[in-house]
């Protein structure tokens, strides 16, 4: 049994209708230019894709393939430059600030903190969408702040230093910031880049179990194909700003396809359970 | 350090108004000419009643009308640039940002002193043309801040520490070349000086600070948020580009103000928001409140010390706070290098 049924979620071809369909990309594309009206130095290509609650969704691609302006674009702090990014039908881009935060939470590759900070703290500013200018947390916010720390494994950490914690300590709290803004949709931006193998498995598993038990959809950019097959309903390829392939692991891993965007040579196995696998041909 | 509640931060300011208030009484005994304490309560409270004919004429004229409008001055100045201190930090992602050291403090100067030379009659012009000049040296040395599109902490300070140079360079020049004209004098300019003021003046000082802080307090849970990245800010819902702006605009107010009216202190905007982060935590929320009061706390007590250690002789007020500010500075800096 692999991950996905482990968590007991149903397969993407399962679900009902399209009602269940939260995050809505159509036709999504972006340009970045050194000037207004200079050529544009990269580009991300009209991108399609739905998800739904509950799902877990990765991105992959080498380094500058577009996952991360791909990630903005569904976060809405980049507005496209074509087509739309829709979330439960309304335009990511175009909603206020406070009001995007109560519903899209990003996790972000580590930032450096200028001021040392205490882990309860950090998490409480995930309240801050719901809060006014001025005030002070509630008992609610005190509550939520606890759940989130304790969905996460972390209640033990609440009085300590930030800059004093493990790469898998950081991850857990930085997504339980996340957790406490309470949102429909999970974006996490290469979040097991500084992890070792059983933390970024732990992290992947308490991803899968979140998105169950608060019905969240989850976006993920990551590099991990292996951890990416057996934790996510979907995935993305991207390569040079276009998106190759989208769908669920094992009709998307093809070698050959594989092998053209990541430019190595690789192998790909299909486990008894359907899960793909990626191997690197090292010697021949 | 414990969270922040709506009582700790009455708590840490309430405690912060009453050393405050210690701190001028002190100031207003101090002095080439001393003042026993019963004396001064007696004569504060016949002020406090309003029965100011019973003032005798040598306290009203070294107290009230010496001593008191300075330390007023002195309490405005400081908790204004404390307070652009805490917000330039924040805006600029710097914790060694500072009015002075940036080079803003003699933006303003040198702002202030071109409206007296154009405009010299137009009292209104001085503060206007020094918010100007605060305003347009933070945005030169933003631009100059930046490698590769990135704010670069340390070609940031190096940008203002050239540009305040620069500057300072200006101001002499023109203080050469126009002597003889009412300008104020060199030192004035370039370290500071509480000596001159008027009452009107000091009302609408205080105006305009309030203003200007409230309207930075207003933005002090978002700015909590920006120094932790702008990037992370917007994603927990912050309009960074709005609070860029409103803070922006009050810090460079807040330092074209005080310069107008005090000539260019230094340090102050460096030294106190970091010793209230070290006592009282670096959110803003109580940052910017404790900054204001303990500004004030700090200039009284070093324009105190300006006029008694080398009494009847003054010292400029800038000069001590450079020697209180400049080695922190370093301390600092050399902390964040290690």
């Amino acid at each position: 049994m692999n991950a996905r049924e482990a968590a007991g979620t149903l397969p993407a071809s399962a679900a009902p209708g399209t009602s269940d369909v939260r995050l809505c990309v159509e036709q999504a594309g972006y340009a970045y230019a050194a000037a207004e009206r200079a050529a544009p130095l990269f580009t991300l290509e009209a991108t399609s894709f739905q998800t739904r609650r509950r799902e877990l969704v990765a991105i992959l691609g080498p380094n500058a393939s577009g996952k991360s302006t791909l990630l903005r674009l569904i976060a809405g702090t980049l507005p496209p430059l074509s087509g739309r990014v829709l979330l439960d039908g309304v335009s990511v881009s175009e909603l206020a600030p406070r009001v995007r935060a109560q519903r899209i939470a990003m996790v972000q590759q580590e930032s450096p903190l200028l001021f040392p900070i205490r882990v309860w703290d950090y998490v409480l500013q995930g309240r801050h969408p719901y809060g006014r200018p001025l005030r002070f947390e509630s008992p609610d916010d005190h509550a939520i702040v606890e759940n989130a720390l304790a969905q996460v494994g972390a209640d033990a950490l609440r009085e300590r230093w930030m800059h004093q914690l493990s790469g898998g300590e950081k991850q857990r709290v930085v997504l339980a910031r996340a957790l406490a803004q309470q949102p429909l949709l999970l974006l996490l931006d290469e979040p097991t880049l500084h992890l070792d193998i059983g933390a970024q498995v732990e992290l992947l598993r308490t991803l899968r179990r979140l998105a169950e038990l608060n019905r969240y959809t989850v976006v993920v950019v990551t590099h991990e194909l292996n951890l990416a097959a057996e934790f996510c309903d979907q995935v993305l390829v991207l390569h040079r700003g276009r998106c190759l392939r989208a769908g669920p692991p094992a009709e998307v891993y093809h070698r050959e396809l594989l092998e053209q965007v990541f430019e190595t040579r690789l192998e790909v196995e299909i486990q008894a359970d359907g899960t793909p696998r990626v191997r690197v041909r090292g010697r021949d | 350090m414990a969270p922040l509640t709506p009582r700790r931060l009455a708590w840490v300011c309430g405690g912060l108004a009453a050393l405050l208030f210690a701190v001028v009484v002190i100031s207003l005994k101090l002095g080439a000419v001393p003042i026993s304490v019963s004396d001064l309560v007696l004569n504060l409270g016949r002020l406090a009643l309003g029965r100011t004919d019973e003032l005798p004429s040598e306290y009203r004229m070294i107290v009230f009308e010496i001593r008191l409008p300075r330390i007023l001055l002195g309490i405005l100045v400081g908790a204004a640039l404390s307070v652009a201190g805490a917000g330039f930090q924040a805006l600029l992602r710097n914790p060694l940002a500072d009015p002075y050291v940036l080079g803003v403090s003699s933006g303003a100067a040198l702002g202030a002193i071109l409206s007296l030379i154009i405009a010299a009659r137009a009292t209104v012009a001085t503060p206007i043309a020094a918010f100007v000049g605060a305003a347009a040296t933070i945005g030169v040395v933003y631009l100059l801040g930046r490698r590769s599109g990135q704010l670069d902490s340390y070609t940031l300070l190096l940008a203002g520490i050239i540009t305040a140079s620069f500057l300072s360079a200006v101001i002499m020049f023109l203080m050469t070349t126009l002597s003889g004209r009412d300008l104020r004098g060199m030192a004035f300019w370039l370290m500071g000086d509480l000596s001159a003021t008027s009452p009107v003046a000091l009302g609408w000082l205080f105006l305009v600070l309030v203003l200007a802080i409230g309207a930075i307090y207003t933005t002090a849970a978002d700015l909590n948020l920006i120094l932790t990245g702008e990037q992370e800010a917007m994603h927990l819902g912050v309009d960074v580009a709005r609070v860029k702006i409103v803070v922006y605009v009050c810090a460079s107010l807040l330092t074209g103000l005080a310069v107008s009216v005090s000539g260019a202190i230094g340090y102050v905007g460096l030294l106190v928001p970091h010793v209230m982060r070290l006592l009282f935590g670096s959110d803003y929320r109580l940052l910017i409140p404790a900054s204001a009061l303990g500004g004030a706390i700090a200039i009284v007590v070093a324009d105190t010390l300006a006029r008694t250690i080398v009494a009847p002789t003054e010292l400029p007020v800038g000069a001590m706070t450079a020697m209180a500010g400049a080695p922190v500075f370093i301390y600092l800096l050399r902390r964040r290098l290690s």
